[in-house]
């Protein structure tokens, strides 16, 4: 079954600059897809029509059943709660705790305690950081913070995680271990995971599907593929 | 449950808030505290104008004087034709005799000169006390009356008291206007209040929203910060209104100037002012909070 459906997508910006051309994709549950391209590609704009942060201006995206195009605003919640979402930047709160700020996409949606609890140090585990649950993000490496984001997008176990650059501000050492993490998370929890990247080595490694954009044109959909310029 | 944890989650947030923009809220607060005095002021003064308007209006009676000659059947017809004016709401007859007795009553100089009089020779008439439904159709009911046969004069209490009235409400309609323009002005200085601390939870939100808090989960520790704001404003102007109403009471012992102006029993009235107060600063609050919100929670 496909989680992810697009159909004919435009994105286009208010300040008149297209960023996607009539896009069709297909993205089947469980699978782990890199997006590559240049900067200025389209890679960001895609991931953000997934997370309905933009709307596509023509056609259709169709995330996990939710016709993301037609979510209303106040909507736009339902979606978040079926996916996780990484950014290059971690976005942490820094005045909480590993601990809390992993809870805290969980108190949000007003879950119960000691739910919270089990699903937080779970998640923590996964991520390999449930050693220093007490640790505030400014002591940790940016890894370490990554990976707590991580544990963060995956908490509420959701179906879809994105991924925007996750890899950006990491070296390829540290690098390599997020991409360990991802690939574990989808094995074992059967996430689906969208990735955007422009980071050869990576995708050269991992031999997953690519999708290849150039000019917001989708130029190769390949299964077990390598980064093409 | 699920609405309680969200809820107290709200409520700690927005103490939070409120503690970590301390001088921002101390502005807000002020500001509304100078509102609601003025407001409550503005309140009391309407509520207590209102009262004896209508005070007065309830009093205002038309007499009607028949002519000397009148005798007992005139005054039956006189009394079917007040009757049939639909304007009416209740009359008194009194005859000259009752006039008479009442004015001795009143007075000792009256009581004196009025003794030797006959009836047959006494200058007072016979009167309908008319009391009216409809205040301001009171010339026209005093008119048709006056058409009817054997009537001789009609009086209304028309000139001071009117003026009076008037003057009032007025007062009234000038003091509404000075409130609206503070409770606008109020409005907007909660506005900047919540905008700067959403500005400082910028981060905080755009993480909530990521991970899929709703909107109204997102908004409600904005609200309740209004709302406090709000409630600590109205402090002072609950003390003020209450302490100051039951002082300026016993200082004019209950009436201004004459007794025809009666001031309004402190009690309960001061209390329903005060809960009055207390809601408009909540709502304001709301209202402030609600608005600067609703414009950052677009994507």
């Amino acid at each position: 079954m496909d989680l992810i459906r697009i159909k004919n997508v435009d994105k286009r910006y208010k300040n008149g600059v297209t960023a996607i051309y009539d896009l069709n994709l297909a993205i089947e549950k469980g699978s782990f897809v890199f997006v590559i391209g240049s900067s200025g590609s389209g890679k960001s704009t895609l991931i953000k029509m997934l997370y309905r942060e933009e709307k596509p201006t023509k056609g259709q995206v169709i995330v996990g059943g939710l016709d993301v195009a037609k979510l209303k605003n106040k909507k736009v919640y339902k979606l978040r709660r079926k996916l996780g979402i990484v950014f290059q930047d971690y976005r942490l709160l820094p005045k909480l705790t590993v601990y809390e700020n992993v809870a805290f996409a969980l108190e949000c949606i007003g879950e119960k305690k000691d739910i919270i609890r089990t699903k937080v140090l779970k998640a923590l585990e996964d991520v390999g950081l449930k050693n220093k649950v007490h640790e505030y993000p400014g002591n940790l490496s940016g890894g370490e913070q990554q990976r707590v984001a991580i544990a963060r997008a995956i908490v509420n176990d959701p179906k879809l995680l994105l991924c925007d650059e996750p890899t950006g501000n990491l070296d390829p050492e540290k690098s390599m271990e997020i991409m360990k993490v991802l690939e574990s998370i989808n094995k074992s929890r059967g996430t689906t995971i969208i990735m955007a990247t422009h980071d050869k080595e990576i995708v050269n490694r991992m031999k997953k599907q690519v999708i290849t954009l150039k000019d917001g044109h989708l130029v190769k959909f390949k299964q077990k593929g390598t980064y093409v310029e | 449950m699920k609405l309680f944890r969200m809820l107290g989650r709200s409520i700690r947030d927005a103490i939070k808030s409120v503690i970590r923009n301390f001088s921002l809220s101390l502005a807000s607060i002020s500001c509304i505290t100078i509102t609601l005095i003025i407001v409550s002021v503005a309140l009391i003064a309407s509520f207590n104008v209102q009262n004896f308007t209508e005070a007065i209006e309830k009093d205002m009676t038309i007499v009607v004087f028949l002519e000397n000659e009148a005798n007992e059947d005139d005054v039956k017809k006189v009394e079917q034709e007040i009757k049939s004016i639909s304007n009416v709401e209740k009359y008194t007859y009194q005859t000259k005799q009752e006039v008479k007795e009442k004015m001795q009553e009143e007075s000792e100089v009256f009581n004196a000169v009025l003794d030797n009089w006959e009836d047959k020779d006494s200058p007072l008439k016979d009167t309908f006390q008319v009391k009216i439904k409809e205040i301001t159709a009171i010339k026209n009911t005093a008119e048709k009356i006056e058409k009817i046969d054997k009537v001789s004069i009609v009086r209304y209490g028309e000139g001071m008291v009117d003026k009076m009235v008037k003057a009032f409400s007025s007062i009234q309609k000038i003091t509404y206007g000075i409130v609206i323009a503070l409770v606008i002005v109020t409005v907007f200085l909660i506005i900047n209040t919540i905008k700067l601390t959403i500005s400082a939870r910028k981060r905080e939100i755009g993480i909530m929203r990521l991970v899929g808090a709703s909107n109204l989960t997102i908004k409600i520790p904005f609200i309740i910060e209004g709302m406090i704001l709000g409630l600590f404003g109205s402090i002072v102007p609950v003390l003020v209104t209450t302490y100051g109403y039951l002082a300026f009471y016993e200082h004019f012992d209950g009436y201004l100037y004459s007794k025809l102006i009666q001031l309004i029993k402190p009690e309960p009235f001061i209390y329903q002012t005060s809960l009055i107060i207390v809601g408009i600063g909540i709502l304001v609050g709301m209202i402030g909070s609600a608005s600067a919100v609703k414009k950052y929670l677009k994507i």
